[in-house]
């Protein structure tokens, strides 16, 4: 018996094994998909927002706010990518200043720290491509974007490493109690443990109704992207918000860590929880409202368009608590989610360490090393490395230019890479302007290499994600 | 490391065509970077054949036109270099490069042919809505797959975009088994060659719908189906979507040339082609750095990209020599009435010589039947010739008296335009 299996292994169920391995325990993490980071987490705006917006008094607010004071560290400490670039709430001249003042003090409520509102000579000045139409912003200094596949891999690796196990491939279709906990059917395999912690994403409502009489509901919100190639770079240095409106939040834009630049996204509420898929009129959406904020955004150079499903509870709040004796939901944690997720980790984990009164784990180790980049190495380390481990002499990706030595690396890491989806999220192989039409096959053949599978079985992204179906001339 | 006069990066047909005509006009020291690990780039998993009628009169497979250059590039012992990836050409033209076995090194020649080649549009670039499941290629990739690994991307296939290289894979996969249910083009005219559209498609019943696209891909895990609809003035018309049971999407809509690393050591571009601004010696704007082929602007025929660097090629060698002196007055080539680009972008009169002809290689934007093509210096036409059809998917090639334009050298510009015949 496992002593907590957490369901779900994106960014909240990977912060909270993270904090949980500062314990001693037997601790299991389960997802339906192959990988970690392949619901919510891994398309969404990649920000971290400074907390202004959650309402006041809120559980949400605090996590937000106590969030975004943890990332910075948090990045150091498990090497991510993360930028304090801070985010800007643009004002249009038609729209109500009070508004914004509102987002202002709600800020300073929430003990957002160094808001202010600047005024147009200064916003121009802070970005140049801002509407014409601008006239005042709420600047929130603490503001940042991160990568959250860095983040998600970070936290899932650094657990490994401190002892928590993980299963794909996994998804629970049933949940009951048994004597001291409680009993998972799994597609692969009954499961029991004492403590459950449901950090299921758009799926959570499932998964708590079956345990508990208060029903909860978990609409699939969906949220259309354009990226752009980063040939952008430096069309806006800030995340730039516009004001809602009664129409609703609109639409952002930002700077990616890797240079891109990200627009987006829609709000659009669906009943399957599976459908990722773009839609024109979503896409449109997005190129109309975009305007409102910024003017003469190179659309032109979008490299790709994406959709991510936000888990939005109907009653659009955090749900982090003990729903029936030792299951606890985290449920609900739609946007700012990846923002909370810092502190969502050491809550839960607290709370899970406090029903079960686990000891400290004495051997955990905090730090994390990620895939080495050779691009941040100067010359003359960078002809060491090539020297010790010729695959990093052998570019396999021209647009990013990613050697085969970091998707060696990728692919042998815990939780490590075993699709091209999941080579791609960990070393940006393909993630550039060809969009995976050079390397893909290469990667293909690393894979099917270093996990010792044949090429028809490698996935895209697991399942029946299959890029080759046979081989030539075979059904003639 | 050993230093080189003349650095070509690309080892494709430009590269290797290059290479050849600076060593058959003096240069020496001479280094090809491939970054595959064979030459003749893309040409090598172009199996079919159609290579070759112009250059050596005969048709050849795109393998065997690679290795007659190949060949000659061994015989004449010009050194190249496989899996080996430029990361990076500064404006002084420093290449730095990297491989297994020399680790990254840095090479300053005298000059450099940049001959990168081109690829292809990604499904992101287009704005196709629908699910991202496996199954979506591009043309190119699913070739490579085919004809170099011998794997099978898909069973059943819709092809978006009749660039030649859909073309040429709706008939691969038909052979290799597969079965091609349509090519759709977005626009009313195909980007392809029309003996390729003969050939690949009518010849084995693959319907062609232009004015058409893709405005749906289904399939969570990999592509189940997808839905065109015809296209009225850049928008799909509401009530004529057809669903097409398919497992794969290849695309075929358009070639990209590669000019990061031109883009990189502030090489100026064209606009219009996305490659470098060239002079009539092919030379870009940055003194002593030529460009050749698709990484220039996209060709129709492997024999013109062959022409064309090997053009560049003496170009460079002369540049090498000492001949290459900087000239102030260019005159601009300015395209219009139909005329889309022109390559080159400016000719520089004082770098003539009265015998010589000049290479003006242009696209059209659209269908044109009964034109004349007309290059104008002032108002004095030095160039004119008939044409009954033009069409975007084929290059069209002129050739300009350098008297001509000596003789009309105090002009602002050449004005190059399709006219009425």
């Amino acid at each position: 018996m496992f002593d907590v299996i957490i369901i779900g292994a994106g960014v909240s169920g990977c912060a909270i094994a993270r904090e949980l391995s500062r314990r001693k325990g037997n601790f299991l993490v389960v997802d339906r998909a192959e990988d970690v980071c392949c619901g919510t987490s891994k398309a969404n705006s990649a920000i971290v927002h400074a907390g202004y917006d959650a309402p006041q008094g809120t559980l949400m607010a605090k996590l937000n706010v106590q969030g975004s004071r943890m990332m910075g560290e948090l990045s150091k400490e498990l090497d991510f990518h993360y930028q304090n670039i801070g985010s800007l709430v643009v004002m249009n001249k038609d729209q109500n200043r009070a508004e914004l003042l509102r987002l202002y003090e709600n800020g300073i409520a929430n003990g957002v720290e160094g808001l202010r509102i600047v005024e147009q000579e200064e916003l121009r000045r802070m970005e140049p491509n801002i509407s014409d139409d601008a006239v005042a912003a709420l600047y929130a200094p603490t503001a940042a974007i991160i990568c959250p596949f860095g983040l998600t891999y970070a936290l899932a690796e650094n657990a490994a490493k401190n002892g928590v196990s993980f299963r794909f491939d996994t998804e629970v279709t049933n949940i009951e109690a048994i004597q001291g906990g409680w009993k998972l059917t799994t597609s692969s395999g009954i499961l029991e443990t004492r403590v459950v912690v449901n950090a299921a994403g758009v799926y959570a409502d499932r998964l708590h109704n079956m345990v508990s009489d208060d029903t909860m509901t978990i609409v699939p919100r969906r949220g259309d992207y354009f990226l752009l190639d980063r040939s952008c770079e430096g069309y806006v240095r800030h995340t730039i918000f516009q004001l809602p409106t009664k129409f609703g939040k609109g639409v952002l834009v930002t700077p990616t860590v890797h240079g891109n630049t990200i627009v987006g996204p829609t709000a659009i509420d669906i009943e399957d929880k599976d459908s990722t898929a773009t839609t024109q009129e979503g896409l449109d959406q997005i190129r109309s409202k975009v305007c409102l904020s910024v003017k003469n955004l190179p659309l032109r150079q979008t490299i790709t368009s994406f959709a991510g499903l936000r888990a939005h509870d109907t009653r659009h709040r955090f749900t982090i608590e003990e729903v029936a004796p030792g299951f606890v939901d985290c449920a609900g944690i739609e946007s700012p989610g990846l923002s909370c997720s810092p502190a969502v980790g050491v809550m839960v984990a607290q709370m899970v360490t406090d029903i079960l009164n686990l000891p400290e784990n004495p051997d955990f180790d905090g730090k994390r090393k990620g895939i080495l980049d050779p691009k941040a190495l100067s010359f003359e380390e960078r002809a060491r490395l090539i020297k010790e481990n010729p695959a990093y002499g052998t570019v396999v990706c021209r647009c990013e230019t990613i050697t085969e030595g970091e998707i060696i690396d990728a692919i042998h890491r815990v939780p490590g890479a075993r699709s091209i989806d999941g080579v791609k999220r960990r070393t940006r192989a393909g993630m550039g302007r060809c969009q995976g039409g050079f390397c893909s096959p290469k990667v293909m053949e690393i894979i099917a290499r270093e996990l010792n599978i044949p090429l028809s079985e490698v996935t895209k992204s697991g399942g029946a994600s299959r890029l080759i179906v046979g081989k030539s001339k075979d059904r003639l | 490391m050993k230093q080189y006069d003349l650095v070509i990066i690309g080892g494709g047909p430009a590269g290797l065509a290059a290479a050849v005509s600076a060593r058959n006009a003096g240069i020496r020291d001479i280094l090809i970077l491939e970054r595959d690990a064979e030459l003749g780039g893309i040409l090598n998993q172009c199996i079919h054949n159609g290579f070759g009628l112009h250059t050596f009169k005969e048709e050849l497979t795109g393998p065997e036109y690679a290795s007659r250059f190949i060949a000659q590039v061994q015989e004449l012992g010009i050194e190249y270099k496989l899996n080996t990836m430029v990361l990076d050409l500064s404006k002084d033209k420093t290449v730095t490069a990297m491989n297994r076995t020399d680790g990254l090194f840095q090479l300053q020649p005298k000059a450099v042919i940049l001959a990168m080649g081109c690829r292809e549009r990604p499904r992101g670039a287009l704005n196709i809505p629908g699910s991202r499941p496996a199954g979506i290629y591009t043309a190119g990739t699913a070739q490579r797959l085919v004809n170099m690994e011998g794997q099978m991307p898909g069973r059943k296939v819709v092809i978006l975009g009749s660039g030649d290289i859909g073309l040429i894979m709706a008939r691969r996969m038909t052979l290799e088994g597969a079965e091609v249910k349509v090519v759709a083009e977005l626009m009313p005219y195909s980007g392809g060659l029309k003996r390729n559209i003969v050939q690949c498609l009518d010849d084995f019943g693959i319907p062609l719908k232009l004015s058409h696209t893709v405005v749906d891909i289904r399939g969570k895990d990999r592509v189940e189906g997808i839905t065109l609809a015809r296209v009225e003035q850049g928008k799909p018309v509401p009530g004529t979507e057809e669903y097409y049971e398919c497992d794969t999407l290849l695309l075929s809509c358009g070639l990209i040339p590669e000019n990061e690393l031109s883009r990189g050591a502030g090489v100026a571009l064209n606009p219009v082609t996305n490659g470098p601004a060239v002079n009539e010696s092919l030379e870009t704007s940055i003194p002593g750095v030529f460009a050749a082929g698709n990484v220039l602007h996209v060709h129709d025929l492997v024999d013109y990209v062959s022409e064309e660097a090997a053009a560049a090629g003496r170009h460079a060698a002369v540049f090498i020599l000492g001949g290459g002196e900087a000239s102030v007055q260019a005159l601009p080539i300015r395209c219009c009435s139909g005329v889309r680009y022109s390559v080159p972008s400016f000719i520089r009169p004082d770098c003539l010589n009265p015998d010589d002809t000049v290479t003006v290689r242009f696209r059209v934007d659209n269908i044109y039947k009964n034109k004349r093509i007309a290059v104008y210096a002032g108002e004095n036409q030095i160039f004119t010739k008939k044409r009954n059809v033009l069409a975007p998917g084929e290059m069209e090639t002129i050739k300009l008296k350098a008297c001509s334009i000596l003789e009309n050298r105090e002009a602002a510009e050449l004005v190059l335009k399709l006219e009425d015949a």
